[in-house]
């Protein structure tokens, strides 16, 4: 009888692969073994039936399973095997997958709603292709010794379903039932008070109270979503203005107010369950959820208490992340007392501890595809693959940017961008930042030869980097950002040179002026400018990105028309400001186009100063008319230089002949994107560039990113899709360029 | 003012704008120096140099002259010295006013008999136009720290309490205020002075004073980034208790500045044991250059060298030293 040698690749251990293959060898009369290695997992198998259990290795794997590589060769057995057996793994460092966290699945939820299973009404229900994984594990191998689930002996029921191969359950480390696991309660100042913790909790929310509820990756502030009341108190305890709240509903209750496509749905239901950001369709939520916005953030609820949450309240929740503004969400119990206590009435709180601090992940469907905006629970610790070419690249970390830190590790041809760390401005988050590396390192056995961090010294990333006494290349923040694209859409080492639309808030550049608006020509080892935004003075450096107003004064100066500018501002101190600018004082010049869409917003009506970062530019987006007619207006180009002189003069003329801001907003998007594919197109049809490249934060902006798309045709375009558009996704491109430059000086020697 | 290497115009030149002022006059190019507080048992000596370049050179508040007095004087007496005796050394751009240099040591002549010390030696030379740009003053100083006397960062310990002397970077926003491309209205003068009186009363009032730092350029952030780093201490202070005078709060938001990053030239972070700030801080409001003397921060166990600020929403941001100018960050 055929014997073979299987080796299967991928995300496969700790997501129920090995009884999946018990169960398919003895469907399929298969016999030998299965074990987790270093690899994944390897099995020797016999039977009649090898090739069809081999092709359903690959096609009916377990929903939390990704196979990224079958082989096999010939094996002999020295006596043949008997049944089908499943092996302890393989030796130390065997178990070295830790999988993401996955939404509750649909047999756990059924089982929670069945007033007959021993796990009815039960918060902490999960099993193989669900539950807790990365935000309980405290180190590797991951078994629930390594968990917060340790403090929790399984009763003898539990104890049965975990050991037994045909079980859901079987070596599910977080197994646990009503009798054995975690519990659920409600309390308050007065200490714990209801035995019913939901029902209690689901009284106090249609009271109009604002609840702090402990999740999977940390504390959330809930309240009512159809309560304008609970809405203002939530935004006023949290100093919290305007920046968008997410909402937990069902797909039931999601439909009223949004109209998720097919893709949508699959994204909201997706294990990852990320917030997914919809179109406001059908009844409107009250405007306090999301001021000014086009989109809500929606998610479903993806833990089994999230699930008897939603069933007894009937109706969609806030559910922002608890913290205090700017810092980490909180995730102890006591930590959330001290620090929630002010703008929560009562807590939800569990005691399975959070080892992990993960926030939601954001992500949201364009025509081009499901693209991640914050990268985080549900996607962490998920690794890319790395493109053809850095096979042998030497071990990487890459510390990433400033405000929405990430930090990527290269190892064993793989990429682990780490969860979303967010602002090091931060003390807490500048702590967290510093825990994650060493986190990270440990967890993956990361021996880094090299570090890579931004051209900015001034990052906090950059400062811990230089201290870790490793080699250090330092990277080009928009070089990074095209990288990092590259990198996601597998693009060879040797894949010769792109064309990379990098539209950005801001990254120093090699010249020490602020880039943001380019096109960078080159590859993974460097990048020449071959096109950018004309750059005008970031008047007041950060504060030109806090108040939109100062971007449209210096277009307007630029452009000419520093008499309209008068007249705009009359209150400003513009005449220190503008010697500011002609002096250099805290006033670099700056080609950001992030700062451009700063200053449209101002000119079409954006008021005031910034609540959140980046809300000009989504108002911006949420304004501009989806019914576009072709631009009125478009930038002056000369010699690679895109001037955005004549189209403040053609805005304002519209504006003074009473056309809509709406539709002006769409003309900017669509002179912005047209400029831009015509550098880029430009070098592809010389035969200069192989492809397009689509990177940096204005890319998360749907409609740029549609319209650039349809612009380039027929040309090879790459866009972010798991990887963030914005800084989030900076550590993968450094690392990358970082290895590229390793890789091509082993080479040369 | 003409280029010259030594000759009878240059001596002239000397003679009467320099050595009249500086006491005492004498032939030699030594100073011969005696005090009887040098030769006490346990004293210290303490020596230091600087060189003052600034644009422009007389300002809202000050010129070169007095900082350069003042901050020689100020380096000394952070450390615990009393101030003696100073050296001044210019570097004159050619075609420089002499009325200009008149009215420069003029004033240090009046910095110096305020701060008690003599200036007893000098040296000036004339370079080429372009080769200076008006005039450079280096000054060195010497003066005694006193028997039992340790002012040093290393001796910061947790629970310590930071205080400052006074508004926070009157200095650097004069400074930017009279530059010749910059309208400003604001009426803002440069908080240049000396510290040892400052110093003395305090450290008579609170002897336990453990260091003290003036927080020149780089501002408030990095002195006490310094001080962090050296004692191998966290500090944490507080946003809302910062000093700053209204003028300058509005000139930072308007330019983007952070006054924690503005230059001084007369005021110093200290750092007293928590059961002597208030009496340090007293002592402090009872001189001139303390009056709005305030506990700013203080220290604690967290990670070395790391300093941060709780910020007026309640959060805690990290205050670090600046490697290059204030460049923007936010992507
Ligand atoms: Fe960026
Ligand atoms: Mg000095
Ligand atoms: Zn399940
Ligand atoms: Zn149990």
């Amino acid at each position: 009888m055929p014997a073979r040698r299987i080796r299967v690749r991928g995300q496969v251990q700790g997501v129920g692969f090995r009884p999946f293959v018990w169960q398919l060898a003895n469907r399929l009369g298969i016999k030998g073994q299965v074990l987790n290695d270093p690899q994944g997992v390897l099995i020797l198998a016999t039977g009649d039936a090898l090739e069809a259990f081999e092709t359903a290795l690959r096609t009916d794997a377990p929903s939390l399973a990704e196979v990224t590589g079958v082989e096999s060769e010939p094996h002999e057995f020295s006596t043949p095997p008997v049944g089908f057996t499943i092996l302890q793994s393989a030796g130390k460092g065997a178990e070295t997958r830790v999988t993401p966290d996955a939404a509750t699945c649909d047999a756990c939820a059924t089982e929670i709603r069945d007033a007959a299973d021993r796990r009815h009404g039960y918060a902490f229900a999960n099993c193989t292709h669900c539950g807790p994984r990365f935000t309980i594990l405290r180190g590797l191998p991951y078994d629930r010794a390594q968990t917060s689930m340790a403090a929790f002996p399984m009763c003898p029921a539990c104890a049965s379903e975990y050991a037994n191969p045909a079980d859901r359950r079987f070596h599910a480390q977080p197994v646990a039932c009503p009798n054995c696991g975690p519990r659920l309660w409600l309390e308050d100042g007065g200490g714990e008070t209801a035995p019913d913790a939901i029902e209690a909790a689901v009284a106090r929310l249609a009271q109009g109270q604002i609840l702090a509820i402990k999740g999977l990756g940390g504390f959330h502030l809930a309240c009512n979503a159809l309560d304008p009341a609970a809405l203002t108190l939530l935004r006023h305890r949290k100093r919290r203005p305007a920046k968008p709240f997410a909402v937990m509903g069902t797909l039931n209750m999601i439909r009223q107010y949004a109209a998720p496509s097919k893709a949508e749905a699959k994204l909201l239901r997706d294990p990852a369950a990320p917030i997914v950001l919809l179109n406001k369709s059908g009844i409107a939520l009250p405007e306090e959820v999301a001021p000014g916005q086009s989109t809500l953030g929606w998610m479903l609820p993806y833990t089994p208490m999230h699930h008897l949450l939603m069933d007894a309240f009937g109706g969609p929740l806030v559910m922002t992340s608890g913290n205090l503004s700017g810092e980490p969400q909180v995730i102890g119990n006591k930590e959330a007392r001290e620090k929630l206590g002010d703008f929560a009435d009562a807590f939800v709180m569990h005691d399975r501890d959070i080892e992990r601090r993960l926030d939601d992940s954001v992500e949201r469907v364009t025509p081009h595809g499901p693209m991640v905006l914050r990268r985080a629970r549900g996607r962490v610790p998920g690794t890319l693959p790395l493109p053809p070419g850095f096979e042998d690249t030497p071990q990487v970390v890459a510390y990433g940017g400033q405000m929405k830190s990430a930090i990527c590790l290269l190892k064993n041809n793989e990429a682990l961008l780490s969860h979303h760390l967010g602002d090091l401005d931060d003390a807490l988050t500048s702590e967290e930042f510093l825990k994650a590396d060493t986190d990270y390192a440990a967890l993956f056995d990361h021996q880094p030869a090299l570090a890579a961090c931004d051209l900015h010294p001034d990052f906090r990333a950059s400062r811990h980097a230089a201290s870790k006494g490793l080699p250090l290349v330092q990277v080009q923040h928009h070089h990074a950002h095209m990288a990092a694209c590259l990198g996601e859409n597998g693009w060879p080492l040797d894949g010769g040179k792109v064309a990379g639309i990098v539209l950005d808030g801001l990254g120093l550049g090699p010249d020490g002026t602020v880039w943001g608006g380019e096109v960078l020509l080159g590859d993974y080892l460097g990048v020449e400018r071959a096109a950018w935004l004309k750059p005008v003075p970031l008047i007041g450096g950060d504060m030109a990105q806090k108040e939109p107003w100062r971007n449209l004064l210096a277009q307007l100066d630029a452009a000419g028309m520093g008499d309209l500018a008068d007249q705009l501002f009359p209150d400003k101190p513009l005449a220190m400001m503008r010697q500011a600018a002609a002096a250099g004082l805290n006033a670099p010049l700056s080609s950001s186009a992030g700062r451009l869409f700063d200053a449209i917003a101002a000119a079409l009506g954006f008021d005031g100063a910034l609540s959140f970062e980046g809300e000009a530019a989504m108002w911006l987006e949420a304004q501009s008319l989806r019914n576009l007619s072709h631009p009125g207006f478009g930038f002056g180009i000369h010699d690679g230089v895109i001037d955005p002189a004549p189209l403040f003069r053609q805005l304002f003329d519209e504006l003074d002949a009473g056309k809509e801001p709406g539709l002006l907003a769409a003309w900017f998007h669509a002179s912005l994107a047209r400029a831009f594919a015509d550098q880029a197109l430009g070098l592809v049809n010389n035969g200069t560039a192989q492809a397009v490249v689509l990177s940096g934060g204005c890319f998360q902006n749907a409609l740029l990113l549609d319209l650039t798309v349809n612009m380039l045709g027929d040309v090879p375009v790459m866009i972010h899709q798991k990887t963030p558009a914005n800084d989030g996704g900076l550590a993968l491109g450094q690392a990358l360029v970082a290895a590229a430059q390793a890789l091509s000086q082993s080479e040369s020697k | 003012l003409a280029h010259g290497g030594g000759g009878k115009a240059m001596r002239d030149l000397i003679t009467e704008v320099f050595t009249d002022v500086f006491a005492p006059p004498g032939d030699e190019d030594q100073a011969r120096l005696t005090h009887p507080a040098i030769t006490e048992p346990g004293a210290q000596l303490a020596f230091t140099t600087d060189s003052f370049v600034v644009t422009p050179v007389e300002f809202p508040g000050g010129d070169i002259g007095k900082i350069a007095v003042c901050g020689t004087v100020n380096d000394l007496v952070v450390g615990g010295a009393r101030p003696l005796w100073l050296s001044a050394s210019f570097i004159i751009e050619e075609g420089c006013e002499v009325a200009l240099l008149r009215r420069i040591v003029a004033s240090m002549k009046v910095e110096a008999d305020k701060a008690g010390v003599q200036i007893v030696t000098g040296d000036t030379k004339v370079v080429g136009k372009g080769s200076a740009d008006k005039v450079f003053v280096t000054t060195s100083g010497v003066g005694v720290i006193p028997a039992g006397r340790h002012l040093a960062a290393d001796q910061v310990r947790p629970g310590d309490v930071a205080i400052v002397n006074g508004v926070l970077g009157d200095h650097g926003a004069a400074i930017l205020a009279a530059r010749g491309d910059m309208a400003l209205s604001a009426d803002i003068q440069s908080d240049c002075q000396g510290l040892g009186h400052l110093i003395e009363a305090a450290l008579k009032a609170a002897p336990g004073i453990r260091a003290a730092r003036d927080a020149t350029r780089g501002g408030v952030a990095s002195a006490l980034n310094e001080i962090a780093d050296a004692a191998g201490v966290a500090i944490e202070i507080d946003e809302t208790a910062l000093p700053l005078r209204p003028e300058v709060r509005g000139m930072c938001e308007i330019l983007g500045l952070d006054p924690l990053y503005l230059a001084n030239e007369g005021t110093l972070v200290l750092f007293a044991p928590p059961d002597q700030a208030d009496a340090a801080i007293a002592a402090m409001r009872a001189t001139d250059a303390g009056r709005d003397a305030v506990a700013i921060g203080t220290v604690g166990k967290g990670r070395a060298g790391l300093v941060t600020m709780r910020t007026l929403f309640g959060g805690s941001r990290v205050v670090d030293m600046l490697v290059g100018e204030q460049l923007p960050r936010i992507c």
